[in-house]
Order: structure tokens, then sequence, then C-alpha cells
């Protein structure tokens, strides 16, 4: 079996468009939660949502490498540009050697509904134009950032709800390790148009706390209402050990476990089993004792029965060690797709930069979370590795190991 | 609109959508050469000109204009039996 390392990161977040933004960020605890005025209007229970700043990729990127990009697909070109960068993988590197990319997607609803639009209007399909069916597949990141940077590996895009980014890392990992693949861009991506998240304001799943929306997305704490929607892009460079060596690539970690599980039970309402058995399966992949984990960046996304379970499977297996943890959704909102990827991109972050960003608004805990210990302060710490979770509707769950990189 | 209009509608058009060079249009290039276009970007070429000028573009049409001169003269005739 091979190591498996992390040689590139990039991000695209409502808590900043870069590495160094974001690290600025999770540092100071600032939220990227805010109000978008189109949600009212089209009916929805609640306007608040990380906001992103659209990018404007024109003159960027040639006209045919561009308009099959949907939002999503957007902030991903421009993740996955600044990971390879930070890999130091230039385009002579991929047209020389297979590297690989997986995304975790779930949707891609603007650019169906756009086209329906179009289609119902003018009732005429030649009317569409050749963009919308690269933007509307449920792969269209993938598709479109092969073709964008010349990518001649393993491509697809793995959907699993709001663990999606999650598992596509651990699949990229999975291959590397049984010596299928030398390099792989792994990530996830969110849209964040009202369009892809009305049904899920249908649940009365989001927080109305649109009063203070810095406040809003408070994981864990006890007066906690629900999650905020929000999206952008994450990537990571996993690579074989030998290849970075070989390459004299900067190795940011080592990726050394992956553990997944099925809760079995229902579509939306958690169980504390399925994740547990997650946790311990990337614990038991890694040959990691639970003293040696340093940090968790927990899913908990603020909704009051989530948490509550996660807190419970954390305890059921951290109970004695007790290592710090905080929701970074508590400053991004809930990136769903994208999170899996970007939570680690985080947490890489801290790692490279010793310190532990806080679960900010975490003010008053509830039985489960008073368990647990959480910091709503920034830390500065050394984090020598750490676990980030991701659950996702319909039950499934994803935990991901990262140790800082030794010879 | 006069002639002169329309052309100068249509070359805009082609500069903005298909970000190609003003210089490179020339009434008697090859409408393929000048627009450096593929099979698809025809299918966005028929969406343009039905959101710019209100008609739709058939298969058959296209396949008979072979030069930029060609392409200004189909759209204007359009134009004109369209505005009676």
């Amino acid at each position: 079996m091979k190591r498996v390392v992390i040689t590139g990161m990039g991000i695209y977040s409502c808590i900043g468009k870069n590495l160094e933004e974001v690290r600025n960020n999770l540092y100071s605890g600032k939220s990227g939660i805010g109000i978008d005025p189109e949600r009212k209007p089209l009916g929805f229970r609640s306007a608040l949502t990380g906001i992103i700043e659209q990018p404007r990729l024109k003159g960027v990127l040639p006209r045919r490498l561009r308009i099959g990009l949907a939002e999503q697909g957007e902030y991903a070109y421009l993740s996955t540009y600044e990971a390879l960068k930070y890999a130091a993988i230039d385009e002579e590197f991929l047209e020389r050697n297979e590297v690989g990319i997986i995304f975790g997607n779930d949707s891609s609803a603007k650019a169906v509904i756009d086209g329906i639009d179009v289609m119902r209007d003018k009732k005429d399909t030649m009317l569409l134009g050749s963009a919308p069916i690269f933007q509307s597949m449920n792969s269209t990141v993938t598709m479109n950032l092969s073709c964008i940077f010349k990518l001649k590996g393993i491509n697809f895009t793995l959907s699993a709800a709001c663990a999606s980014g999650s598992h596509a890392v651990g699949v990229g990992y999975l291959l590397i390790k049984n010596s299928l693949q030398e390099i792989i861009v792994c990530g996830g991506a969110q849209e964040i148009n009202p369009y892809s998240m009305g049904s899920f304001d249908a649940l009365s799943a989001f927080s109305i706390n649109e009063k203070s929306p810095f406040q809003s997305s408070r994981p864990f704490d006890r007066d906690r209402d629900g999650l905020i929607p929000s999206g952008g892009a994450a990537s990571l460079v996993l690579e074989s050990y030998e290849s970075a060596k070989k390459r004299g690539a900067i190795i940011l970690g080592e990726l050394t476990g992956y553990g997944f599980s099925s809760n079995g039970e229902h579509i939306s309402i958690p169980n504390v089993d399925g994740p547990a058995r997650a946790i311990k399966m990337s614990l038991k992949d890694a040959n990691c004792r639970i003293e040696e984990i340093d940090y968790i960046n927990a899913h908990a996304t603020s909704t009051p029965v989530g948490d509550a379970t996660e807190a419970k499977a954390i305890d059921s297996v951290f109970g004695k060690s007790k290592p710090l943890i905080s929701s970074t959704k508590s400053m991004t909102g809930h990136e769903c797709w994208m999170a899996g990827a970007s939570e680690i991109v985080y947490s890489l972050i801290m790692m490279k930069e010793s310190f532990i960003a806080p679960n900010i608004n975490f003010e008053n805990p509830d039985e489960d979370s008073a368990k647990l210990n959480i910091t709503a302060k920034t830390i500065d710490k050394n984090i020598y590795t750490f676990l980030s979770n991701s659950f996702g509707f319909g039950g499934t769950n994803s935990t991901i190991i990262v140790k800082k990189y030794k010879e | 609109m006069t002639r002169e209009d329309i052309i100068t509608n249509i070359n805009k058009l082609l500069v903005d959508e298909f970000e190609i060079d003003e210089n490179s249009i020339v009434p008697s290039a090859g409408i393929l050469e000048v627009l450096k276009i593929d099979s698809l970007d025809l299918v966005d070429l028929v969406v343009l000109i039905e959101k710019k000028f209100g008609f739709k573009v058939q298969g058959e049409d296209m396949a008979a204009i072979k030069t930029m001169e060609d392409f200004y003269e189909f759209i204007i005739n359009r134009l004109a039996v369209q505005n009676k």
C-alpha cells in the first residue's frame, strides 16, 4: 500500500477567495453569512446564506472552455487553479502525466431550471444553445475542469449529499493507496443560487435569525435554530508519497484514514451509530489511537438534531481523550456538497499555521455538547493529527484523518 | 436599421460573444475561418441570431453561408422580409 500525501490546496468560499484570505478569516473568526434579498420574493422562509463574490472568467478562460461551467464550476476552476499552482503542477507536467480528478457535487439546479425556462418559453430545444447540457449534468465540474486543465487520469463526480466532498477525497485516497493513480485533484463544489436551495428551505432546516446573520450559525450552541446554506469550492492535490518526493513537492500533510458508513435508517434524521462507525473505521484505517487526534473539525451544521447526534457519536468514541473541536460552519455556513473537501482545506490551513479556528457563537452548551471540548476562541496550538467529519441525507457518513507529515 | 447598422451589429455580436478580433472580420473571408467555430458554436450562433434579430436560422440556411458577406446578406434579407 502506498502512502498518500497532500501537496496542494485551493479554496473559494464565503470567508475568502483564496488561501490567504481564508487563513486570516479563520484565525479572526469572521463570519461569511449575510442576507440574499432575492430569496424572500421567491417565498423563502429564510434569506440567510453564505455571501460569495461571483467570479468573472471572461478574458481569463477562452469562450468554449468557459461557457460549460455552471456557477459551482467557476468556483471549482479557481480553487483548482490555486491548488495546482500550490502543488507546482504546470501544463507541461499535466501533458506528460496522468493526473486525475474526482469532485463531490450533487446538483446543478440553476443550469437545469434556466434551460427548462427557455424550453417552456421558446418551445424549441435548438434555442437552448450548447452550454446548458454541460452546465446541468451532475458531473459538470469534473467534465469541464478535465478539459480546462487537460487532465488525463481518472475523471468522475461523486454524489453523496453533504458528504460528497469528503467521500471524493476518500475515494481519491483509496485509488492512490492502491497504486491505481499517482496524483488526483479531489474536491467539492457547491452552487449557492436561490434555485438550488429552495427545496432545502422547504424542510424548515435553515436558521431564521435574519436580524443577526453573523450570529445565525451556531453549531453545538444551546440556542441554535438551523443551518445556513453556503457554497463555493475547495480543491486538494492528493499524491503518492513517492511521486511527491520525486517531484520535490511541498507536503502539507499525510492522509492516513478514511472511514465510511450508512445509517440504514431515516432519509433526513441522523443517528449516532452510523457516524460513530465511520469515525472508528477511519481510526482503524489510520492505525491511530484516540489520544493522537488533536483536533476534530465537526460536521455540525447548527441544526438541533444533527449537532446533538454528532456530539453523542464523538463522545462515544472520544469520551476519554476529549480532543479540541470546532465546527467551521459557524463561520462559513453549510457548504453542503463542498463541505467535506473545504473543511479538510480549513483544517490543513490550521495545521500549517498552528492554530485552531473557533466555533464562533458557541455561548451555551446543551447537554450533549457540554461533554465535548469545543473551543469558541481561536487557540494557538500545534496540530499533529486532525479528523474531519461529513454526513449527508440518506445517512451517508465519511470521516477523513490527516497527519502532519513526517519522513 | 440601415445595411451598415446591421453589419455593425453583427460584427459587434461576434466580437462580444465569440471573442474574436474585430480586424479578422473581412467580408470576403470564410465564415468558419473568421469565427474559428466548431459544431457546438454553430448551435450558439443560432441562439444569438434569434436573440438579436428575432428569427431562427435553419440548418439548411447555415449550409448555404460560406463567407462573411453571405452571412451579412442572409441576415439583411431575412430582416427585410420580417419587416415587410
